[in-house]
């Protein structure tokens, strides 16, 4: 693409993120200013902090391809990352806070005072830590060589550099004021351009996005595969296609049937209905409670509660944050939908997380307005990886510096941002075939079914053991990894085993519960003694200054 | 220092004023009573605290029921959540009738799912925190004026 804007912006965001970094600096003196940025920001920072940080390149590029892809079934990714602050708020946000527990691990040792549990939070928070970096970077590569057509390494390599020397210098109190920034850059480099595309799908007169016969191109274009794919063309034809593989469509000419996605237009806006299959319905609501309930559990997320002053901010700044999210994930939707449209060639390229980049290009044509916008999204897309992957790094790097290095001084910090951030940039330099939203729906699922039984039974049942959280994360996080093994590295299968694999939560998340309640029930003799104190702790108000 | 001194001077006629003055003890008395009110009532509230810092048995029900209080309310609004979106999926699988259904132009999931779904979780948010900062304000009551 020859949109000259493209790199200037992702090059000025970049910029921008390092130098609200400095400024951070500045300001960040002792350690307590570089991990909890000191206690002293107000809940709009910290709420629009978080948002910023939670909304990844899952959320800005993944959700909308995802729509393109599948249609109304996948409006579930939004509605469920957004619910995920609710859940959050309704059973964790304050009384987590109150803990005074930093990172899950302190939670571990607040509450039931193991040392052994904690260590095994610690391994949980790395390897989920890990599983939701990598994604952000391979989109950073995918995005930059889609935009710009650079080699795929540069893009990774670049988001990693920049965001490991950020966190080193910088630390969480820098990292709030670019978080922010960044939730505000993203939301505007969705709705301005959604604006503009709105307009101009009335300005042409308002072409039908699921047409009985499925979606058509517009204009003559020539599609180069890019994943191998099985084409049912208009008059019946079977084709294999293999990436590298070129097609040649006129305007007006239907969009062949693509496997493995929602061509049809009946497939794509109705939900799926009973009787055919249930496996459809099993993977829903394996979604739901997998986004619903792994939110809670995300590493980058519980270290920003840290930063209110008392319990009731937090449940205050999570409701903002929730406001916030909801408020961005009224988006991608518009540009999934307006992709059956515009872009209708990336259902066969397979290419489909790149349609909010191409999107504006394709349907505002190559004037200045399309360059512009195209040129906007472009650096809202870079803003998502760095913002996520900063606030990831943020939170391995803490956790690698005080339980594995044991060091709590700046130094340590820094050694330990180094190396969080390296292995994920190894590890995508190498794993190139990952999909995003799907990679980052599997962490949440590992989430899902090892922290957050430990956070919900830790908070509000007085008989959990340290024996039985720790056998519940072992047994519930542990067969989510071994899922998620499976579908990255294991072989491709088809019918139930593949959905039990690739959407696990529905039966992980309850047997992880199972077994923290079975197993603590059976060691009661390892209650811990101050557990009525941590109770009161957890849920008395501070204005009693007990 | 000299300043004031000077000015004891003109002041020193008013200071033949009758004496009783100082004798305006009594306000301050009454001043005194208000005050012990006050400490015995702490004298209570801190003994409570003391309860709840000591785990006594009355300590450790305070706790207890504000931590059931905080549940139950958590959990009445995941209900409401639970039916109002989780119910979704079922509803249109079992009724595919309802997916069909188009409100200006649009089906009716993509507007339940795509649009009415946010400001539905903010809603119930909202109304958990002001529900969960009344249930707590209830028990800073309970501990503070334990006579109620």
């Amino acid at each position: 693409m020859g949109n000259g804007f493209v790199v200037p912006a992702i090059v000025a965001v970049t910029l921008v993120t390092v130098g609200i970094g400095f400024y951070g600096l500045r300001l960040a003196r002792t350690t307590s200013d570089f991990l909890v940025a000191s206690r002293a920001i107000s809940p709009t920072w910290n709420a629009a902090a978080i948002g910023g940080e939670y909304l990844s390149a899952a959320s800005f590029l993944g959700v909308a391809g995802l729509i393109l892809k599948y249609g109304v079934d996948v409006l579930w990714y939004p509605v469920g990352f957004a619910a995920g602050y609710l859940a959050l708020l309704l059973f964790v946000a304050a009384p987590l806070r109150r803990s005074g527990a930093f990172t899950l691990p302190d939670f571990c040792e607040v509450r039931l005072g193991s040392r052994r549990l904690r260590k095994l939070a610690t391994v949980f928070v790395i390897f989920i830590g890990w599983l939701y970096l990598v994604p952000q970077l391979q989109g950073a590569g995918l995005t930059l060589a889609t935009v710009a057509g650079s080699p795929y390494p540069v893009g990774a390599l670049l988001v990693a550099v920049v965001v490991t020397a950020n966190v080193a210098l910088g630390g969480m109190r820098a990292i709030t004021f670019v978080q922010a920034f960044q939730y505000w850059l993203k939301l505007t480099a969705l709705a301005v351009p959604a604006i503009f595309l709105a307009l101009q799908w009335q300005a042409d007169a308002r072409p039908a996005v699921a047409p009985p016969d499925g979606p058509a191109f517009r204009t003559a274009t020539t599609v180069v595969v890019e994943h191998r794919a099985t084409l049912t063309l208009p008059d019946g034809d079977i084709r294999e296609v293999r990436p590298g593989d070129r097609l040649d469509f006129a305007a007006g000419d239907p969009v062949p049937e693509v496997s493995g996605t929602a061509t049809r237009a009946t497939d794509w806006l109705l939900p799926d209905t009973a009787g055919n299959d249930d496996r459809g319905l099993f993977a829903t609501y394996s979604l739901i409670l997998a986004t619903f309930l792994g939110t809670m559990g995300l590493p980058h997320v519980l270290v920003r509660f840290y930063t209110n002053p008392d319990g009731a901010a937090a449940r205050r700044t999570t409701l903002v944050v929730l406001a916030l999210v909801g408020a961005f994930y009224l988006l991608p939707t518009i540009y999934g939908v307006l992709g059956r449209i515009y872009t209708p060639q990336l259902l066969v390229t397979g290419q489909t997380d790149a349609v909010v980049v191409l999107l504006p290009g394709a349907a505002l044509g190559d004037g200045l307005t399309g360059r512009l916008l195209a040129a906007l999204v472009a650096a809202g897309a870079f803003a998502a990886f760095l913002s996520t992957s900063s606030g990831l790094l943020t939170s391995v790097a803490g956790v690698i510096s005080t339980d594995v290095l044991g060091r709590g001084s700046v130094r340590g910090f820094r050694l330990a941002t180094v190396l969080a951030g390296g292995v994920p940039a190894v590890l995508a330099l190498n794993v190139s075939g990952l999909d995003v939203s799907q990679v980052v729906g599997l962490a949440f699922a590992v989430a899902a079914s090892s922290f957050c039984p430990l956070l919900v039974l830790g908070i509000w049942w007085r008989g959990l053991t340290d024996l039985g959280a720790a056998a519940g994360v072992l047994v519930g996080g542990g067969a989510a990894i071994a899922a998620v093994l499976l579908t990255v590295l294991g072989p491709p299968l088809s019918g139930w085993p593949a959905t039990l694999t690739t959407q696990p939560a529905a039966w992980t998340v309850p047997l992880a519960f199972t077994v923290m309640v079975a197993v603590s029930m059976a060691t009661r003799r390892r209650l811990p003694a101050d557990v009525g104190a941590t109770m009161l702790r957890l849920h008395a108000p501070e204005t009693l200054r007990l | 220092m000299t300043g004031p001194a000077k000015r004891d001077g003109p002041g020193r006629p008013a200071a033949a004023v009758p004496v009783p003055a100082p004798r305006a003890a009594e306000p301050i008395r009454r001043t005194r009573i208000v005050l012990a009110e006050v400490s015995r009532r702490d004298d209570r509230s801190a003994r409570t605290r003391a309860e709840l810092a000591e785990q006594t048995r009355v300590g450790e029900a305070l706790v207890r029921g504000l931590v059931r209080a905080q549940l139950a309310l958590a959990l009445r609004l995941s209900l409401v959540v639970l039916i109002g979106l989780g119910g979704l999926p079922w509803l249109f699988a079992i009724a595919p009738a309802v997916g069909r259904v188009t409100v200006l132009g649009v089906n009716l999931p993509w507007l339940l799912l795509g649009v009415a779904s946010f400001p539905f979780l903010i809603t119930v948010g909202w109304a958990y925190v002001r529900l969960a900062e009344r249930n707590e304000q209830d028990f800073t009551d309970l501990v503070q004026r334990p006579e109620r």
